[in-house]
């Protein structure tokens, strides 16, 4: 009977670390390839022969990456989005959820709903998209002509994200707050004092959200950025995957180039992926509290 | 000593009377008065009410004035600058999508787009929905903090790339050949030619310009996206479970699946009733930016989805009006779904999610 026990649960032990070694190779495989793949030679990516190490190494892929202005402009250009988008969304957010988390705040429930009806229904793309331009046309007006600006301040703002920070700010307990109110707290200090510190890793987690979707944003900025200058580096990503996905352009490429085009796709992939894996094992313990946290009750 | 009958009585200054009923003054009080407290409380608080009303105009200005915008659905013409100084036309869009009225080609389009949008969402429910639970259980069984660490990071890190960066990896994984280059079938096409599941022609061909690879290539890199990322709630649901659950099972006799059976499901039941209730209610919120970016006009049979369809017509072509009543009907039926789930799941289990 013992012996039966241990055997299923040996079995059962086994199987897991089999699959979950599987399913988190098959995660990382990808990148791995990536990385292979922008420093092999132009036969090797050409025939697709890379399975896993590089092959006729060379960095010349990297190399051009790195000398072409257009890329560290596009680069610039995101991380001004990411720090902006990310201020911007996180100042509107902690005031508006710390009036939302009052209990003495009048229209409190429609506030909410206000909020919570933009996760049920949106207009959809089209609509949002005369409205995007309207508020260019509003921006031009106003002397704004860096389209940097419109997607910093019109876009984002997520719902959820807003009602995550509430929920902590909630959880928040009041006595704290009577007491440096009683020690004679302004608005502004409890808020500072007393709530950030106290919701620090909901905050963080908050944040993330905000800045990975600023970095990763694409749709957007393509339709509605007109100068190349301006363009982020998803949207510059994507126009060099599509101008080098034409066989037609790349039939005498090996002449001029060690590397094969599509070498410079997956290095592109890796220096826009690098700023997230270094920040990446920092904030990771904080995921699954915010998630947790993500029990939306109203 | 005796007590009058007017000292349960009000009197009332400016009329001069008693007042019958004290009760129904006071609230006659509050209502004539309401909008003036009102301000009293806004005036008293305004810091509050200060600092909630950027974020409100951000919502107004960006989320609630698009929906104005949707007024274009009814209009006659598609030139319009402003939705005011328009005709408008009734249900005229609504019946060429739907019916085919004046333009069969684009209602074929729509309805395709529609059943490819719940399909999309069916079968990543199907297929997507059941591998975070198993993966939580598989992390369950790792004893070792720094081992399940690692596991974690490596699982969950796909969540994080762009969109734009996991297309590009689907495209050249499983690219075309094409003779002018010289280039071969990316490396996935070519593995599942070696394992003869894939015709050395089909794999040439580029399986995203075949039709009957779309959905398995969207519900796969959708697995291996997202799939860690969404075990952390069950997993949390998991660690919650007291071990003495487990001993006891055990000093009954149970074998792990038992102790799955009896110990583990019951306890994450809840948490698994109302994911699924929250993924059936967003079966028609599909992104459109992946779509977009994988899809081309060979795979449209099974790629285009509402907003794709949307997308197409009205913002790189010049049907506004038709585009948005599509993508309208779309986002109300979708709305409807997640009020209705919404309501089931606070009816089944207290726990409601908005």
């Amino acid at each position: 009977m013992r012996r039966k026990l241990e055997l299923s649960e040996l079995i059962f032990k086994l199987i897991s670390y089999l699959l979950l070694t599987m399913f988190a190779v098959g995660c990382l495989y990808p990148f791995v390839y990536t990385i292979s793949s922008a420093i092999s030679g132009y036969a090797e990516v050409r025939d697709s022969t890379i399975v896993l190490f590089p092959k006729n190494t060379q960095f010349d892929a990297f190399k051009d990456v790195f000398n072409d202005n257009v890329f560290w402009n596009a680069y610039t250009n995101t991380l001004f989005l990411t720090f902006y988008g990310t201020l911007w969304e996180m100042l509107l957010s902690i005031f508006g959820a710390y009036a939302l988390s009052k209990k003495r705040l009048l229209f409190r429930k429609t506030f909410n709903f206000f909020l919570v009806f933009t996760m049920w229904f949106s207009a959809g793309l089209v609509p949002q998209y005369l409205n995007y331009l309207a508020t260019k046309r509003a921006f031009q007006g106003v002397g704004i002509y860096d389209d940097k600006w419109l997607v910093v301040i019109a876009m984002g703002m997520q719902a959820m994200n807003i009602i995550l920070l509430r929920n902590a700010f909630e959880g928040v307990p009041s006595e704290i707050e009577e007491a440096a109110i009683v020690d004679g707290a302004t608005e502004m200090q409890v808020l500072w004092r007393v709530y950030l510190p106290m919701s620090k890793s909901i905050l963080a987690t908050v944040a993330l959200f905000f800045g990975i979707s600023r970095w990763n944003g694409y749709f957007w900025a393509r339709q509605m950025i007109s100068s190349t200058n301006e363009q982020p580096l998803q949207v510059y990503m994507r126009l060099r995957l599509e101008e080098y996905s034409d066989p037609e352009l790349t039939t005498n490429w090996q002449l001029s180039h060690t590397y094969a085009p599509d070498s410079v796709i997956y290095a592109l992939i890796i220096c826009s992926i690098i700023p997230i894996l270094v920040i990446y094992p920092f904030i990771q313990k904080y995921f699954a509290k915010g998630v947790n946290v993500g029990g939306v009750k109203e | 000593m005796e007590k009058l009958a007017t000292d349960f009585l009000i009197f009332d200054e400016e009329s001069g009377t008693y007042i019958e009923d004290p009760e129904q003054a006071v609230r006659d009080d509050v209502e004539k008065h309401y909008w003036r407290n009102v301000i009293r409380t806004v005036i008293k608080d305004w810091r509050l009410y200060v600092m909630l009303l950027p974020m409100l105009l951000v919502f107004l200005l960006w989320r609630y004035f698009p929906m104005y915008e949707l007024l274009g659905c009814f209009k006659l013409t598609e030139d319009a600058k402003t939705v005011a100084d328009q005709y408008y036309s009734g249900f005229s869009y609504f019946k060429t999508l739907l019916v085919g009225e004046g333009n069969t080609e684009l209602s074929m389009q729509f309805w395709r787009a529609f059943r490819n949008t719940f399909l999309l969402s069916f079968y990543g429910l199907v297929f997507g929905f059941p591998m975070p639970i198993i993966i939580a259980l598989f992390f369950n069984e790792i004893r070792s903090n720094i081992a399940r660490s690692i596991y974690q990071v490596l699982t969950y890190l796909p969540k994080f790339m762009s969109t734009v960066v996991m297309t590009s990896l689907v495209m050249m994984l499983v690219k075309q050949g094409s003779d002018t280059s010289g280039m071969q079938p990316g490396v996935i096409s070519q593995m599942l030619t070696e394992l003869g599941m894939l015709s050395p022609k089909t794999a040439y061909a580029g399986m995203l310009n075949n039709p009957t690879f779309f959905r398995a290539i969207y519900q796969i890199s959708g697995i291996w996206e997202s799939a860690g990322y969404d075990s952390i709630v069950f997993f949390a649901a998991i660690i919650a479970i007291s071990p003495t659950s487990y001993e006891a099972a055990q000093i009954d006799g149970a074998g792990k699946l038992a102790q799955m059976r009896y110990v583990v499901l019951p306890s994450i039941l809840s948490t698994i009733v109302i994911m699924l209730i929250t993924r059936i209610g967003s079966l028609l919120h599909i992104g459109y930016e992946k779509v977009l970016l994988l899809y081309n006009p060979n795979t449209y049979v099974t790629a285009d989805v509402v907003s794709t369809f949307a997308q197409r017509n009205g913002i790189a072509g010049s049907l506004k009006g038709l585009a948005s009543a599509a993508e309208m009907m779309n986002n109300i039926i979708g709305m409807l779904l997640v009020i209705g789930a919404n309501t089931i799941s606070r009816k089944a289990s207290d726990v409601s999610l908005y």
